[in-house]
């Protein structure tokens, strides 16, 4: 039993306070200020690491040797050693930073400041400011394509995806969505667009050439109001041929056929489910469920839910450290 | 980090357009008034109410619009409290065929009847009479504000939640609280609830101490009950019946646990960052009034955001229309009857401190809209004017 053999090792390195070498996924939590580590082998928490005020986005530099943080009330991004935990330093990020996303470059960091309607773009290497790009109101999700050529905020208020020109720093399109944008993210290469609208319950797809909709996929789940069903973040198999989406508080994660974008299926999960990551092999999703304060582990093949795992006070984000 | 101003000012430039191809002038109507005298000076009405709100949604709609091409502008027309508001409110129609209006129902009536407003298209921000939903509704004013029956539902829908049947009720002696006591007896009914006993506090002259000693004799005769409501809409003694009652019970109504269009302690869905944009703008808390001045103002920005048009016929079309949804930071779309023209919404239900819950509460069904489980429902209205 490998997984048996797992949870020993685990267990002797918890013990032995090793560095552990389990794979792992990171979730915030925002009410808490913390970050609960839940091991993927044991699906248990095995440390819960302080943070900043208010912890949302998270993202680990592509060696994970450094793990960002969102930390919005501190109005900053802190940067933690994932080993120790410990704070190595804060980068400037503009007011309440919210989401973001490191480029392929592994170098820049493009931050959604909700508070103040702006794009700002940090050099991760010298922790300097590049560029503050004007977007519309509460900005909030934020993707960039494969080739790191352009960089997407989308605006809640504003309900558009901005497409910003990463070379120029400026806006070359924006388009409108469905109310309450809420994230966004490069697929197939880099050809397509898809934004989720919480309020607007909808999620479109766009073509990355030209900015055309391709797509508005829509939800029903029997016996949830249409009102109720509202996605926010979202996930796609390493294939791209399967997306999966969290629907708030419709506490469902909806599979979405990725080449007909048609739904296939919901999966019944904790309540307000924001985010989602993966394990390694993508066997496994983790999804952070705001109001009952856990994770669910869904069995990617199969599409069930396997088991609950509580963790802080409003899990919000999610990583994975493999 | 006030570099941001900077950069800001910078790319505010690459992202405009050159030319506003698609431009809406709106007016703020306000019928000034003097607030009559409370016993407490704790909340003194702020005297940029619903301006504020409707400001802010102006901000709202022109960053939008200028990655669009649309422009917005916003003029306000502030009517004397002994002025003439039907002056103002031709002023106010010559100036634009969009009218966000704070001021009285009958006002509102005359507003709306004027030759000036057919073919206008108007938002009544703030007056929550039932009339104006009900008989006398009229086709050209919506109504952002919610009426007295949306916020006494709610309360109601929290009784029989928390299964506090047996009520009582105590109202002041101004026209609003006659309303709205009468919204709560008729909402009770609506749910189930058999409405208790009635005191009328009318405690003038003849009060020999101060209310806080007057109140436990005044609840005394009441006998028992699960709660006390209040109908004191201007919030003169209200706030001196909590903890004061003479069996231990809760307040709810005009004081103590409020079921409002919004409320300082609304959080969730966004709303924190509603609230920080108004408070940053004006320095102090975002009230009801502000809420439907925002609400009006966003309206008018979506429908043009959607519609690409800005004549009074395309946005009435398609704000009336199922396809017409307002993200408000109540946790779901917002839109408008289209048999009274009054906004659909959650109301949020809170005391001084937190949010306690947000109607319509878990279980209240309804066959199209559980948000039409607060209010005037379409079988219920008498409005015909929308149809006709």
């Amino acid at each position: 039993m490998p997984r048996l053999i797992r949870t020993a090792l685990a267990a002797t390195a918890l013990l032995s306070s090793a560095p552990a070498w389990a794979e792992e996924i990171w979730v915030t939590n925002e009410k808490d200020n913390t970050i609960s580590v839940i091991d993927t082998a044991t699906l248990e928490v095995t440390r819960t690491i302080p943070t900043g005020e208010r912890p949302r986005g998270i993202t680990f530099s592509k060696d994970y040797s450094k793990v960002y943080i969102c930390a919005s009330d501190s109005d900053t991004v802190q940067v933690m050693d994932p080993e120790s935990g410990e704070i190595l330093h804060n980068l400037p990020s503009g007011e309440d930073p919210e989401q973001f996303v490191l480029a392929p470059d592994d170098r820049h960091l493009y931050i959604a400041n909700e508070n103040d309607a702006v794009t700002t773009v940090v050099d991760t290497e010298t922790r300097t400011v590049v560029a503050q790009i004007d977007v519309g109101i509460e900005p909030e999700g934020m993707a960039i394509s494969p080739d790191g050529k352009v960089a997407i905020t989308t605006s809640e208020t504003t309900n558009m995806a901005h497409w910003i020109d990463t070379a120029t720093h400026e806006l070359f399109a924006n388009t409108l969505v469905d109310s309450r944008p809420r994230h966004a993210e490069f697929a197939k290469d880099g050809t397509e667009l898809w934004v989720s609208a919480e309020i607007g319950g909808t999620v479109t797809v766009f073509s990355a050439a030209d900015q055309t909709e391709l797509a508005k996929i829509h939800f029903e789940i029997k016996g949830v109001h249409p009102d109720r069903i509202q996605p926010v973040g979202f996930e796609f198999t390493d294939d791209e041929k399967t997306a999966f989406v969290a629907l708030g508080p419709a506490n469902h994660v909806a599979v979405i056929n990725a080449e007909t974008y048609e739904v296939e299926d919901y999966i019944l999960v904790g309540r307000r489910v924001w985010h989602m990551a993966f394990n390694a092999d993508k066997s496994l999703l983790f999804t952070t469920n705001g109001v009952s304060g856990d994770v669910t582990v869904i069995d990617v093949k199969s599409r069930e839910p396997i088991k609950t795992i509580k963790v802080g006070r409003f899990p919000w984000g999610a990583a994975l450290r493999p | 980090m006030r570099l941001d101003h900077l950069f800001a000012g910078l790319c505010w430039l690459c992202a405009a357009p050159a030319l506003a191809d698609v431009s809406l002038h709106a007016v703020y109507l306000r019928q000034e008034t003097v607030p009559p005298p409370t016993l407490s000076n704790l909340d003194p009405v702020p005297e940029d109410l619903g301006v504020a709100g409707v400001e802010l949604g102006l901000a709202d709609n022109q960053t939008t619009g200028r990655f669009l091409g649309h422009d917005y502008t916003l003029e306000i027309v502030s009517v004397a409290p002994e002025g003439d508001f039907l002056a103002g409110a031709r002023e106010a129609l010559g100036k634009s065929d969009f009218v966000i209006a704070d001021a009285p129902a009958n006002a509102l009536l005359a507003l709306a009847d004027l030759p000036e407003a057919e073919g206008a298209l108007l938002f009544n921000a703030t007056a929550e009479d039932m009339a104006l939903r009900d008989s006398d509704c009229r086709a050209n004013l919506l109504h952002t504000a919610p009426s007295y029956a949306m916020r006494t539902d709610a309360l109601a829908q929290f009784l029989v939640s928390r299964r506090w049947t047996k009520t009582a009720i105590v109202k002041g002696t101004q026209p609003s609280d006659e309303a709205y006591a009468a919204a709560l007896e008729a909402s009770m009914v609506k749910f189930g609830l058999k409405p208790g006993p009635v005191k009328t506090w009318a405690f003038d002259a003849d009060m020999r101490r101060n209310a806080s000693q007057e109140v436990p004799l005044f609840t005394q005769d009441f006998g028992d009950y699960d709660v006390l409501l209040v109908a004191d809409e201007i919030g003169d003694f209200g706030r001196y019946i909590l903890y004061n009652t003479w069996e231990p019970r809760p307040v709810a109504g005009s004081a103590g646990l409020r079921a409002e269009t919004w409320a300082p302690v609304v959080e969730a869905w966004g709303a924190a960052q509603l609230q920080s944009r108004f408070t940053a703008a004006t320095g102090r808390a975002m009230k009801p009034a502000d809420y439907g001045a925002w609400a009006a103002m966003r309206s008018l920005g979506e429908a043009v955001t959607r519609t690409g048009a800005s004549d009074v016929a395309t946005l009435r079309d398609f704000i009336l229309s199922d396809e017409f949804e307002l993200a408000g930071f109540k946790g779901r779309p917002l839109s408008f009857r289209p048999w009274n023209g009054q906004l659909r919404q959650p109301m949020p239900i809170v005391h001084a401190e937190a949010l306690v819950d947000q109607a319509p509460l878990e279980g209240f069904l309804h066959q199209t809209n559980e948000l039409d489980s607060l209010g005037l429902d379409r079988p219920e209205s008498a409005c015909r004017a929308f149809t006709e």
